[in-house]
């Protein structure tokens, strides 16, 4: 085991949006990728989300949205882990997102942004990457 | 007959077959459906063995219904061309709306937003970011009637896309209907009301099953009896099949909610007969072309068997599987978008050969956003070129007697069948989606068809294979719902509140509270008494949530 934990994933769906079909794939991929992941089913409150991503000592939280309130809910997603300190949490995001608007997630703390096409195999490495560890070490 | 082809193909596979075979083999060592579902090389008449035209096909307008549900189909009326709309304020979608009705629209379609699918007004915490957003916000049957502006619902039929509050949904369209002066008997037009759906794939429920079963079954009632005209229930594979699933399991699943939806109805004492025939359908067209079109006809012969033999209904216009179709929003990509116009023209046309009496073209943006003005006049303008220019509408189910499309219409029907057998063993599809059974079979199906994608075994043009740079669409020319709408809608929500007489609402929701908790009672008048006083539909469905309780869905993943 090398002493290193597997990285650990929060993939969680805010606000009322109901499709949860890629953040299923994303998290059955990462698990399968060795990376240990909750889901917290639809319907999370931001202020939910951020007490599971403490309570489960996350690395990374993904989150997911297609109902076009990312630019809200990802960003309250955002300041309700840093109120908790959890400043060093990895925060991705996948959904129906137009272009011009990664710009501002980015600026708020989402680190990427998958779209549709995105691979699992792409966000694999992209959060290995980051974390800094290999999965399923 | 058979002898003689049995060896004439013997004889072309040992020849000419052979031959081809050994000098260049083919693409791949097998073919399957997107489904899974085995392809021969070649259909002949050794592929249906005991075909029999008229116990399998029939004719049209007559059992099983294969080839259609009328005599003349298309010749007679085309279909109805219903694009899916709704954003922002209820003016702004009654702007989209008269502007479909004049680029050639024939029916309307509206979606809701997501806090309105879930029984919020506009102000209520859990609604914030997404007022507006995935379509037009109602609070009350102040923006229903903002909604049909200057649109008679005498003249008009109008499918609504909601489940979990339907009933309260449509008791406000009829209580808009009557300050029009419309009579309820006069409206035509369609609530999804598919709660089962809901809890598989789409999850805009509120209350538990069994509550929301008597919802379901409270509309069937009212309708019977005071909307002749109205289809009380669109029992939708289409979200399933987005959420995941193959052909068969979409057929296999809305069947099976189809039959616990027939079953509730018959526990709470109505005839099978008094709402069979009002009962609808809603599929996805997905890319495989002959699959679909294989699924379509098999899911007509399906379900009138199933109500003809299974529940005994004797008027034909039980038996009838009619159907609204939309284009497979799944299948659009975000790469080269444009691209996306090919894919919806595929999908309608097999939405068209399998019979569909309604149809949603999707828009080549939506993997983006909501659809401008202008992909959405291509997508309806789609729809036209198929009417009106292909000749693909003007004889009656073409693909009938095609080896390959009736063999692949046998195969979906005998899988379909069997799932069917594994849910009535459950103790029937309420039942099976409370152990998570549905919601299981499409997570798997959803992930294999990641990985095939992934593998490059399944072909997606433009994500996986014939990429671009700079290939991403959007920026620009999307459609974007004004932040404003929230805090107008919250304004309007508040202004209502000071001006209708809140006595009035009071005591209407009161006695709704009373008959919610009597199991037997009608909710459809408590509730139309409540919104013609302008009680909001939050008001509404937190008196229901009180009684009913909310769903809790199972942990999993």
């Amino acid at each position: 085991m090398g002493g290193k934990r597997p990285i650990r994933v929060l993939i969680a769906k805010p606000g009322l949006d109901g499709h949860d079909r890629g953040a299923r794939v994303v998290a059955r991929g990462l698990r399968d990728a060795g990376m240990e992941v909750i889901y917290t089913g639809i319907r999370q409150t931001p202020d939910r989300i951020a007490q599971a991503a403490l309570q489960e000592d996350v690395d990374v939280v993904g989150l997911s949205s297609l109902s076009g309130a990312h630019g809200h809910l990802f960003t309250r997603v955002v300041t309700a882990l840093r109120e908790r300190g959890l400043d060093r949490v990895l925060v991705v995001a996948g959904g129906i997102i137009p272009g011009e608007d990664h710009g501002s997630l980015r600026e708020a703390g989402i680190e990427a942004v998958f779209t549709p096409g995105a691979t699992i195999r792409e966000i694999v490495a992209f959060i290995a990457e980051r974390v800094g560890r290999e999965s399923g070490e | 007959m058979d002898d003689a082809l049995c060896q004439a193909k013997r004889a072309w596979e040992e020849g000419e077959l052979a031959k081809t075979l050994a000098r260049a083999g083919e693409g791949k060592e097998q073919y399957q459906t997107a489904s899974g579902l085995t392809l021969e090389r070649l259909c002949t008449p050794l592929d249906l063995p005991g075909f029999s035209y008229v116990d399998e096909l029939g004719f049209p307008g007559q059992f099983p219904f294969t080839r259609g549900i009328q005599p003349t189909m298309y010749r007679g009326r085309t279909w109805t061309m219903r694009q899916y709309a709704g954003f922002g304020s209820a003016e702004e979608t009654n702007r989209r709306f008269r502007y479909l009705l004049e680029q050639g629209q024939t029916g309307l379609s509206v979606a809701f937003d997501l806090p309105t699918q879930v029984g919020y007004d506009s102000d209520h915490s859990l609604a914030e970011g997404e007022v507006g957003k995935v379509g037009v916000a109602i609070d009350s049957v102040d923006d229903m009637a903002a909604l049909f502006e200057g649109i008679p619902l005498d003249k008009v039929s109008t499918s609504m896309t909601i489940n979990a509050p339907a009933l309260v949904v449509l008791a406000m369209y009829v209580a808009v209907a009557e300050r029009q002066g419309v009579p309820a008997a006069k409206l035509s037009g369609t609530v999804q009301n598919d709660i089962l759906k809901e809890y598989v794939a789409r999850g805009t429920y509120i209350f538990p099953p069994r509550p929301s079963m008597r919802l379901v079954t409270d509309v069937f009632h009212y309708c019977s009896e005071n909307l002749p005209e109205w289809n009380t229930i669109s029992i939708s594979g289409y979200h399933m099949r987005e959420a995941g699933s193959t052909a068969v399991q979409e057929v296999a699943f809305t069947l099976a909610n189809g039959i616990a939806y027939v079953d509730a109805a018959r526990q709470a004492g109505l005839d099978v007969d008094s709402f069979g025939p009002r009962l609808s359908f809603f599929f996805n067209a997905h890319s495989d072309f002959f699959e679909e079109v294989a699924k379509f006809r098999a899911a007509r012969r399906l379900w009138a068997k199933i109500m003809r033999d299974r529940f005994g209904a004797r008027n034909p216009r039980s038996w009838m599987l009619r159907f609204h179709t939309q284009t497979a929003g799944s299948t659009l990509t975000a790469q080269q978008p444009d691209n996306n116009v090919v894919r919806v023209t595929l999908q309608a046309l097999a939405a068209v050969l399998g019979g569909t009496q309604s149809l949603h073209t999707n828009s080549r943006d939506e993997a983006l956003a909501l659809p401008t003005e202008d992909s959405v006049r291509i997508a309806l303008r789609t729809q036209q070129i198929l009417a009106l220019e292909s000749g693909v509408a003007d004889s009656i189910d073409p693909l009938g007697g095609s080896y390959l499309v009736e063999s692949l219409t046998r195969k979906v029907e005998q899988e379909a069948l069997a799932y069917l057998e594994r849910i009535d063993a459950l103790g029937g599809a309420v039942a099976a989606i409370e152990r998570g059974f549905p919601q299981d079979e499409i997570h798997r199906s959803a992930y294999r068809a990641q990985i095939e994608l992934e593998r490059g075994e399944r072909k997606v043009v433009g994500v996986n294979c014939f990429r671009t740079a700079g290939d991403e669409g959007g920026g620009e020319d999307l459609l974007r719902v004004d932040p404003a709408v929230e805090r107008r809608q919250r304004e309007r929500l508040a202004a209502l509140r000071r001006e209708r007489d809140g006595q009035a609402v009071a005591e209407a929701l009161a006695v709704l509270g009373r008959v919610a908790r009597d199991p037997g009672a009608g909710l459809f008048g408590p509730v139309l008494a409540a919104v013609r006083h302008r009680a909001t539909l939050g008001e509404v469905c937190g008196v229901l949530r009180d009684v009913f309780g909310e769903f809790e869905p199972p942990s999993d993943v």
